[in-house]
């Protein structure tokens, strides 16, 4: 078996190489095809380029869901003397997820291409990859290849002989979660805090050192690069008529084969989890999936008939997010689930906005509390309240996604809750729990 | 031309909680609704820094806009129909301030910012009557920040105003936000703080709770002990527009008010902090004549001011002055008409001096070199400047005059013995009972701008007006009262019976002032020339 887990269902375009090691490097990316996508796109128009991933339908991977080619097209013209940045962000750290770095692990020379071919669509004379700092061997892969690129001149000035100029720089960062948010991640690559900026303006106007700018993901650049090779028709074979095309699938929790699986959009969810990646590993009864990564709504077991496509999950009131499946059986305590979301995203709020500093905190501390077993009456109506506060209120949408998995916990898993509501007889009569306690309000 | 360029500003028609108006394209929706009259609660926004967005207090709702839409950023467009005390966003307040309350200690007795705190005055208007957190809070301390401001950090509400006042206005990054999300803390960089930067007090001022706090004032008075009366700084040139604070008929301390001309919203510390002189005690606090015995005697303000007259007549040759320059324009003003009338002659002025120090965020504030508010009052009413940088010495001339010899506000603390002995009359118009003003024939008791009305000329050639804070110590009466009754009791005018008189007359010496109204000068001030600048 290559690859740590495969699978015959799946579609395998991106995520083709994973587990060749020769793919790595530029010799080896050469005899496979690599850099003819880059070759044909520096001979198209720029505008054609953005027509065809526009006209393929691409929506962004990184978890909106934004369509690529409609980023592109908000670009404003390019003025001389006013540079414009292409930004790829591969700043991966939506819990659960970790497509991304496969991608740069396996086939760092692909991201070359989708970033010179994103680069060159907008206009762009630099381009940077925010790599997770947390990435190391990505980071030095990724720095590999982009040392072998430049040396081959498909990065630099006069690339292969086209006359079109572009620098690619890899850029560290330093360790937080808020710098995925991509005008966090501006300023971050600015060398500012980072916190997201208030928008508008937005990036495609005023981005990275306050000019004109893409961020774009890196599933996102090497789709494109596939787009631009083969025609926007090819990508549409595959997906739904509104989420076209494959994705990658992070997949892990309890399932008999974790891992990364590329897949047609639309692909049956149930079958996805059961068949590819084999259902839970001792057989138990699944209790809940969470289908996008830690910031979507979770779905229970009853909910999971559904396709694997943006349109189909918001219809099941989630969200497809970036692809990241978390799997849970029977056994999972759902609070500790919760808790756990919600304490990362206390620990990676960067602060600015009230509802988020402090909502996030004081409802990891109510379920760390009602974990310990001393909830009381009011909690849930007290972290659903907190949830609402801080749903729609803030700058970016962190607060949202922190929100998200304890109201829908709550509206799909109350009896977990409510289980650990009950105090103890002996701590109610030493006066030891807040409903007793009346004096801790 | 006024009316030309009103016309030429584009305006959208909105709607601001049901009242219809029109407003410059591009306003802010916080400072529409002011002018609809509506407070929209803010913390982050400050009107002289940048702005975050990120306290989320200021969200008010516009029709057919998906999401609340904070007011400090969020501009005008035409159509709007705003909703500042809509349900939703009275909700999403209510919600804020919640948050804000899961952490603050609410130690509010104990608190120097109680009665003047944000926090406090929205969560008593719109917040919840009892807050559902059961979780200990975080405690975090507090830290001293150098210079004379120490922070409780469990009060910060984050709103990083500080931050943004020295990066933005001071220009010297002295503070900074470390760590992140709740455990997010204001910090000093270095151990030195804000030690040596003299704008740092201001975020003092702009902190909407008691985190930042002065160590002047600390637990001196509760806020709503304080009486507040529009003043001028008067420690420098610059003459910041400011509130004298006082209780117990004390300035307790000195807060800066808005004017963009002259300080926009800021101070320095030397301003600021240099007021206990305005306290000072012991002082003159009834008319004393020497008598024929030779010693200073008490007498009422008729029969001094009679006999001041009578001398006056008598003198011969011309007079000489030392003026004060922390002495109104109306007090030196007339000190002129009076010398001019008994004879003329000249006069010096003295005063301390230093480095400059300019704000630059606000480059036209600066605390200037000469340390004391009325020096281009001085200088444009004919006294020359005398003396070291120290303030002190320039006396020689003054100290041995044959004819009258004048003092007004100095005190004459280094005066040679023997000062005024040769003069023929020597008045000593002033507040404290100096060794020097002991040898005066005449002692009149004036007030300190801090007890009566009158007008400063800035570094701008602003005339700025003061109003009575203190109570005036005796007998004491404003300098330009005293030497404007003189004045009309040797038959040169009409008598001076309030401030207002007294500016109008001081046209008659300087043309300048002849052009500005009293009314006109109002709580900002009016730059001389102006008008007729604008004649031309």
């Amino acid at each position: 078996m290559a690859y740590p887990y495969t699978h015959p269902k799946e579609v395998r375009l991106l995520s083709k190489y994973f587990g060749d090691p020769e793919a790595r490097t530029l010799k080896g990316w050469e005899e496979r095809g690599g850099y003819q996508a880059l070759r044909k796109a520096l001979g198209t128009p720029r505008e054609e380029i953005v027509n065809t991933v526009k006209a393929s339908g691409l929506r962004g991977r990184g978890g909106a869901g934004f369509p690529t080619g409609m980023k592109w097209g908000f670009m404003p013209k390019k003025v001389p003397g006013t540079p414009h940045y292409l930004i790829c962000n591969a700043d991966e750290s939506e819990p659960g997820t970790f497509k991304d770095r496969e991608l740069m692990r396996w086939t760092p020379h692909a991201l070359i291409e989708g970033c010179v071919i994103g680069a060159y669509a907008i206009n762009a004379e630099h381009a940077y990859i925010y790599i997770r700092g947390e990435f190391f061997e990505a980071a030095q892969v990724m720095a590999r290849a982009i040392e072998e690129a430049y040396a081959a001149g498909y990065l630099g000035k006069d690339i292969q002989g086209s006359g079109v100029d572009i620098d690619l720089t890899l850029h560290l960062g330093a360790g937080a979660y808020i710098c995925g948010e991509e005008t966090g991640l501006l300023n971050s690559l600015e060398g500012r805090r980072g916190e997201p900026r208030v928008k508008p303006p937005y990036p495609a106007i005023a981005g990275a050192f306050g000019k004109p700018t893409a961020v774009n993901n890196v599933e996102s650049l090497i789709a494109a690069a596939h787009i631009v090779q083969n025609g926007a028709d090819w990508y549409k074979q595959w997906g739904t008529e509104k989420s076209v095309g494959t994705k990658l699938f992070c997949v892990s929790g309890h399932v008999k084969r974790p891992g990364n699986y590329e897949v047609p959009l639309g692909f049956n969810f149930k079958e996805f989890i059961y068949d590819v990646c084999g259902g839970t590993p001792d057989g138990r009864p699944i209790k809940a999936v969470i289908p996008g990564g830690s910031s979507v709504p979770i779905l229970t077991a009853d909910e999971l008939d559904i396709g694997m496509d943006y349109e189909a999950m918001a219809a099941a009131g989630t969200m497809l997010g970036c692809g990241s499946v978390i799997v849970m059986d029977d056994t999972t305590n759902i609070v500790k689930q919760v808790r756990r979301m919600v304490d990362f995203y206390a620990h990676e709020s960067c602060g600015q906005c009230t509802p988020c500093r402090e909502g996030t905190a004081w409802a990891a501390k109510i379920l760390r509390r009602m974990e310990g077993g001393r909830g009381v009456a009011d909690d849930i109506d007290t972290l659903l309240a907190i949830s609402e506060n801080m749903s729609g209120r803030t700058i970016c949408v962190l607060s949202d996604a922190a929100a998200a998995p304890i109201t829908s916990s709550i509206e799909k898993f109350r009896a977990d809750y409510e289980a650990l509501m009950a105090p103890e007889p002996g701590l109610v009569g030493a006066g030891l729990t807040g409903a007793a306690h009346g004096s801790i309000r | 031309m006024a009316e030309e360029t009103r016309a030429a500003v584009e305006t959208v028609h909105i709607t601001i909680d049901g009242m219809e108006l029109d407003v410059p394209k591009g306003t802010r929706i916080l400072d529409a609704a002011a002018m609809a009259g509506s407070d929209v609660p803010h913390y982050c926004y400050h009107p002289g820094l940048t702005a975050p967005a990120q306290c989320r207090m200021c969200l008010v709702e516009i029709e057919k806009v998906p999401k609340l839409q904070p007011a400090c950023v969020a501009t005008v467009a035409d159509g709007n129909v705003i909703h500042t005390q809509s349900a939703k966003a009275l909700e999403a307040r209510k919600g804020v301030l919640e948050f804000y309350l899961v952490n603050h200690p609410l130690d509010c007795p104990v608190c120097d910012q109680s009665g003047e705190c944000k926090l406090q005055d929205y969560t008593s208007a719109e917040g919840r009557a009892i807050g559902r957190s059961l979780e200990p809070k975080r405690v975090l301390g507090r830290d001293d920040f150098g210079g004379d401001v120490t922070f409780y950090a469990d009060r910060c509400v984050m709103c990083t105003r500080c931050v943004r006042f020295m990066r933005e206005v001071a220009q010297d990054e002295r503070l900074t936000v470390v760590q992140r999300g709740h455990r997010a803390v204001i910090d000093t960089f270095f151990d030195e703080g804000l030690d040596g930067n003299i704008w740092a007090d201001n975020i003092v001022d702009i902190c909407p709770v008691g985190a930042l706090v002065s160590k002047d004032f600390l637990h001196k008075a509760r806020a709503w002990d304080l009486d507040r009366t529009p003043s001028i700084c008067p420690n420098c040139t610059q003459g910041c527009n400011v509130r004298l604070e006082t209780r117990d008929n004390q300035v307790q301390r000195i807060k800066p008010r808005p004017n963009p001309e002259v300080n926009s919203h800021w101070m320095c510390d030397y301003g600021r902090l240099n007021y206990e002189w305005i306290n000072r005690g012991a002082r003159i606090e009834a008319p004393l004549v020497r008598g024929a015995d030779g010693t200073l005697q008490a007498v009422s303000w008729s029969d001094a001011l009679t006999k001041l007259a009578a001398a006056l007549q008598s003198s011969t040759g011309d007079s000489r002055a030392v003026v004060s320059p922390f002495m109104a324009n109306e007090d030196i003003g007339l000190l002129r008409r009076v010398i001019d009338s008994t004879g003329g002659g000249g006069g010096v002025y003295r005063c301390q001096t230093g480095e400059e120090v300019v704000l630059p965020g606000f480059p036209t504030l600066a605390l200037r070199t000469d340390r004391a508010a009325n020096v281009h009052g001085a200088e444009l009413f004919g006294f020359a400047r005398a003396g070291g940088a120290d303030g002190r010495g320039g006396l020689e001339a003054a100290a041995g005059h044959t004819g009258a010899l004048w003092v007004l506000g100095d005190e004459l603390a280094d005066a040679p013995e023997g000062f005024g002995s040769a003069a023929s009359v020597f008045v000593y118009v002033g507040h404290f009972l100096s060794p020097a003003a002991r040898n005066a024939h005449f002692v009149l008791p004036a007030t300190t701008f801090a007890e009566m009305e009158g007008t400063f000329t800035n570094v701008q050639k602003r005339v700025q007006r003061f109003w009575p804070a203190l109570q005036a110590p005796g007998m004491s009466r404003p300098a330009w009262q005293i030497l404007g009754v003189l004045l009309a009791g040797i038959g040169e005018a009409a008598p001076v019976a309030t401030a207002a008189d007294a500016f109008a007359s001081l046209g008659g010496v300087r043309p300048e002032f002849a052009a500005i109204a009293w009314g006109d000068l109002g709580q900002a001030g009016v730059p001389l020339g102006s008008f007729a600048e604008a004649g031309d």
